[in-house]
């Protein structure tokens, strides 16, 4: 079992999955915030979830699906990077890293040891919206993770000498997944200069000079604030039987006292009024182009049709940038886009490529504008329109077939919005028509919403050589970058 | 997981062994049905009705190990070929006709087996078998394609380059098997593949690709009857090859301890130690499985706890044996700040040499055992693992009661085997440690 990942954070997904499997598309598709297609849902989780609230505003989520002998258990905080303060950037992703350390009655050594004990696997993410635990187990087992989760959910020990430690560890996390990987730069800085004011221009893992400011305390009033049943999703799905598992979620959780409900997020990223480009000079192979425009999120009807869209464009190698950009006229190993609204405030729609050898990142965006431009006067075909249902229709099904999966989605959905989209979302993406393809292309992909980013190769000897830089416009626009968006 | 993509590449194929570890419920049935078709493929079924799709699995003996002399790349590239063009089908036309239904048809190289997984809907099964018997019976590898995929493979190649673990842990194979196949990238080296012709991939496919080499495996709603139906007009006239396969020999073990650094510009060093290890034939195997949990295989491990979880020195440590059926290594990986590079690796070779000084006690050994049998319902809980798992039992001779099999071998390892094993199967002397960090920042001893 290599999984070593305790605390994994998911810097610039929403994706929880735990890496990436392919090189080149995936790897940095996952890059920039994308899960591909949304998930869809075929309108029939309202009839197979149960759900409840606790007098103490733990919402209980219930799926019994006894397909295979197991069940995941999973607690959804609504607090993610999203609502830390400027100077506590990744303090979020470090309180994960804590609930990890004990409590009073069960030390962290012994947390890891009974769940080991009865044959369990755990971890837990953080994202920009949500940080989330589970523990999978065979099914008649499951009682184990909820005591556990119920344990910590109210009896935390933040220890200083624990504290220290685990700092320490989140700051080797920050140069493995982020400092020396050009490409996650690219990415961190990108975000940073899509997002002016919202707080999704901060890195989940948190700046460096935020991790070394952090103290025992932030965390201590973090778990506070934050980590209480009235700002928490339990979710259960397996196969359990939701009169057995009730009654002893009741006596394990209705215990604990709820808090004052956490401040709203209330910042809202401006308009963007004009293109922003930002180019990272790093030590690095090959160029990297990352594109983002603004994009409404999950509450917002044109959802369906920028999914819808996103796959079109750049769901697969038979989608347009890949055949195009790939195929016809090879510029590049791999072009994709990424749509996920599934967010509480808007977030990006994104495309991706990676120059071959020999090519530059300024032909490549070139032939990426062209495909938008030409969705943008043409349209897509029912053909395409139809592709992309299909996909989005059978990727849910797909999902149905883990448990731990739909439990993901339940949770994930339900700490963003509500776990009744699942339902209508699909039932929104059956709706889309190719002029509403048309319109969301027009309305989102246009140049002045979005921002540009390249990551420009630096060779060790060229290093502290002023060289020329590469220039990424490709317009005859002024080269010079605009002032990156702050969050510092 | 953070491994490594290297390292989880590599394991993905070769060691889905280790996914077996881990055992089955007392008295659970065969996990599958198994019969060998007249050309020789070997089919292993699992009904599986609750959600209508069907996953397939297909392994042939084709991978990186049986690339030509001075040709390492060549089975990776074949196998990335084999979506991009039959003699009826481009690659456009593939992937349309895939992606339409959304389902996914991929196929990729490891050290030992070239691997195709297909996942379909059920009703649109038709569909992807066409697709499946199509690409592996008549890619036709056109210049075009070739020309392309090799641009895409080596642009790969180089952004693996960016990744200071994939090159630490490229290096440490690199030192641990010489000149041995297992030694060398399975996707090539940028000057290999650039040398790659057409003939070498037609010839690699027409010799390697052949269904008395394959293992098809298939998970679904359907009953192994209509299946073979189904399979029968697209596999029933492909012709079991000719040519007799030589399998590489085993590696030899190290003679001695052997360090590679690397200068790369980097706030981690990237530590990658280790030596060749057993098999996944060999009978300690399940001894060497428990004695690897204790030491590198969890949030327990000894090196987790004595290197992140009182040190603080790194996010992702712990260490990993990869059990081949032609040959396994043992492999422990870190990372950490460059400054304590020589702190972390002597803790981690404190540790190994701990695991061969020290008894585990009963209640360490009693949960490890208790964990890699009791997670095993966690291994087979999605369509995609049980076809996996059994595709996996039959390139390792498990027999389809494996399942039930595991849980015993495992409750017979003992204390003493434990120290036997780490005794016989770690060495702390003869190694293999390659380090790609700012060694201007590391100190390394040498």
């Amino acid at each position: 079992m290599p999984g070593l990942t305790r605390g994994k954070e998911s810097a610039m997904a929403w994706s929880t999955k735990r890496h990436t499997h392919r090189r080149g598309s995936a790897a940095l598709a996952a890059l920039l915030l994308i899960g591909l297609a949304t998930p869809a849902a075929a309108g029939t989780l309202a009839e197979r979830v149960f759900e409840t609230t606790l007098a103490n505003g733990l919402k209980v989520l219930i799926l019994e699906e006894p397909k295979a002998p197991v069940a995941s258990a999973q607690v959804w905080y609504k607090v993610g990077a999203r609502n830390e303060p400027a100077g506590k950037t990744g303090l979020a992703h470090m309180m994960e890293h804590m609930m990890f350390k004990g409590t009073p009655t069960v030390s962290g050594k012994e947390y890891e040891a009974r769940i080991q004990r009865h044959g369990g696997m755990n971890n837990a993410h953080t994202g920009m919206d949500v940080t989330a635990y589970y523990v999978d187990f065979a099914a008649e087992r499951i009682g184990l993770g909820l005591e556990l989760e119920a344990d910590r959910m109210a009896h935390l020990s933040i220890a200083e000498q624990d504290f220290q430690t685990e700092r320490a560890v989140v700051a080797e996390e920050r140069r493995l997944r982020v400092d020396d990987q050009p490409a996650q730069i690219l990415g961190e800085v990108l975000r940073a200069t899509a997002f002016l004011a919202h707080p999704y221009g901060r890195p989940t893992i948190g700046w460096s000079s935020d991790i070394q400011g952090w103290t025992r305390d932030d965390v201590a009033a973090f778990y506070r604030t934050y980590y209480a049943p009235n700002n928490a999703t339990l979710v259960v799905a397996g196969a359990v039987k939701r009169d057995e598992l009730l009654p002893r979620i009741r006596a394990l959780f209705e215990r604990i006292p709820r808090q004052p409900a956490p401040p709203p997020v209330v910042t809202r990223e401006p308009p963007q009024q004009g293109e922003r480009r930002v180019l990272v000079r790093k030590e690095a192979e090959l160029p990297l182009l990352l594109v983002a425009y603004h994009a409404p999120n999950i509450t917002h009807p044109d959802s369906y049709a920028l999914s819808a869209l996103a796959i079109i464009l750049g769901g697969g190698e038979s989608a347009r940038l890949h055949r195009q950009v790939v195929y016809e006229t090879p510029l590049a190993s791999y072009a994709v886009a990424g749509y996920n609204p599934a967010h509480p405030d808007p977030f990006l729609f994104g495309l991706s490529a990676g120059p071959l050898p020999g090519k530059t990142a300024e032909e490549v965006e070139r032939a990426l504008d062209t495909e938008v431009e030409r969705i943008q006067r043409e349209g897509v075909t029912e053909r395409e329109l139809m592709k992309a249902k299909n996909q989005m229709e059978s990727e849910f099904i797909f999902s149905q077939d883990s448990v731990h999966g739909l439990a993901s989605l339940l949770g994930h959905y339900e700490t963003v919005a509500s776990w009744r989209l699942l339902d209508s979302f699909l039932d929104g993406v059956r709706t889309v028509t190719a002029d509403d393809v048309l319109r969301v292309a027009r309305t989102y992909l246009v140049p002045d919403n979005r921002t540009v980013g390249v990551l420009v190769p630096v060779t060790p000897q060229r290093e502290k050589v002023p060289a020329a830089p590469a220039r990424p416009d490709v317009r005859g626009e002024p080269t010079e970058l605009p002032v990156k968006g702050g969050c510092q | 997981m953070t491994l490594r993509r290297a390292a989880r590449r590599f394991l993905a194929l070769l060691a889905a062994a280790m996914l077996l570890a881990a055992a089955a419920p007392a008295g659970a049935a065969a996990l599958g049905r198994r019969e060998v078709l007249e050309n020789g493929m070997v089919l292993l079924t699992a009904e599986r009705t609750a959600v209508p799709i069907v996953t397939v699995s297909l392994l042939i003996r084709a991978g990186a190990i049986y690339d030509p002399p001075g040709k390492p790349g060549t089975a990776s590239l074949m196998a990335q070929l084999l979506t991009q063009g039959t003699t009826t089908r481009t690659a456009p036309q593939i992937s349309e006709a895939i992606e339409f239904v959304g389902g996914s048809l991929t196929a990729e190289a490891g050290q030992e087996l070239l691997s195709v997984s297909l996942s379909v809907l059920r009703k649109d099964l038709d569909v992807g078998l066409d697709l499946l018997a199509d690409i592996l019976r008549n890619p036709t590898f056109t210049p075009a394609d070739l020309a392309r995929k090799k641009q895409e493979v080596i642009a790969g190649i180089r952004r693996d380059q960016e990744d200071p673990g994939t090159v630490s842990y490229q290096a440490w194979r690199a030192l641990v098997y010489g000149n041995h196949p297992f030694g060398r990238p399975v996707e090539g080296t940028e000057a290999s593949v650039s040398a790659i012709t057409r003939e070498e991939l037609v010839r690699f496919h027409a010799d390697f690709v052949r269904p008395d080499q394959a293992i098809l495996a298939v998970v679904g709603d359907l009953g192994p009857e209509e299946l073979k139906g189904r399979l029968a007009s697209r596999f029933g006239g492909w012709e079991p090859g000719r040519r007799t396969l030589a399998v590489p020999p085993a590696p030899p073990l190290l003679a001695a301890r052997s360090v590679r650094t690397i200068q790369k510009a980097v706030t981690q060093a990237n530590i990658n130690l280790g030596h060749p290890a057993i098999p996944r034939s060999h009978p300690d195997f399940y001894a060497v499985q428990v004695m690897n949990h204790l030491l590198g295989g969890g949030f327990t491990s000894l090196l987790f706890t004595a290197i992140r979880e009182e040190r603080g020195l790194a996010y992702d440590v712990g260490s990993h044996v990869s059990a081949g059926k032609i040959a396994g290594d043992f492999n422990l990986s870190l990372q950490t700040k460059n400054e304590a590079a020589q702190e972390a690796i002597e803790l981690a070779l404190a540790q190994i040499r701990r695991m061969r000084e020290q008894p585990v006690s009963a209640e360490a050994l009693a949960d490890a055992k208790a964990y890699l049998t009791g997670s095993f319902p966690l291994r087979l809980d999605t369509s995609r693992k049980v076809v996996g798992m059994l595709a996996s039992i039959e390139y390792h001779g498990l027999g389809l009661d494996y399942v039930t099999e595991y849980p015993r071998h495992l409750e017979a390892v003992t204390a003493a085997d434990v120290l036997r094993v780490a005794r016989t199967h770690l060495d702390p002397e003869r190694y293999a440690l390659a380090v790609v960090a700012d060694l201007t920042k590391t100190q390394l001893s040498p």
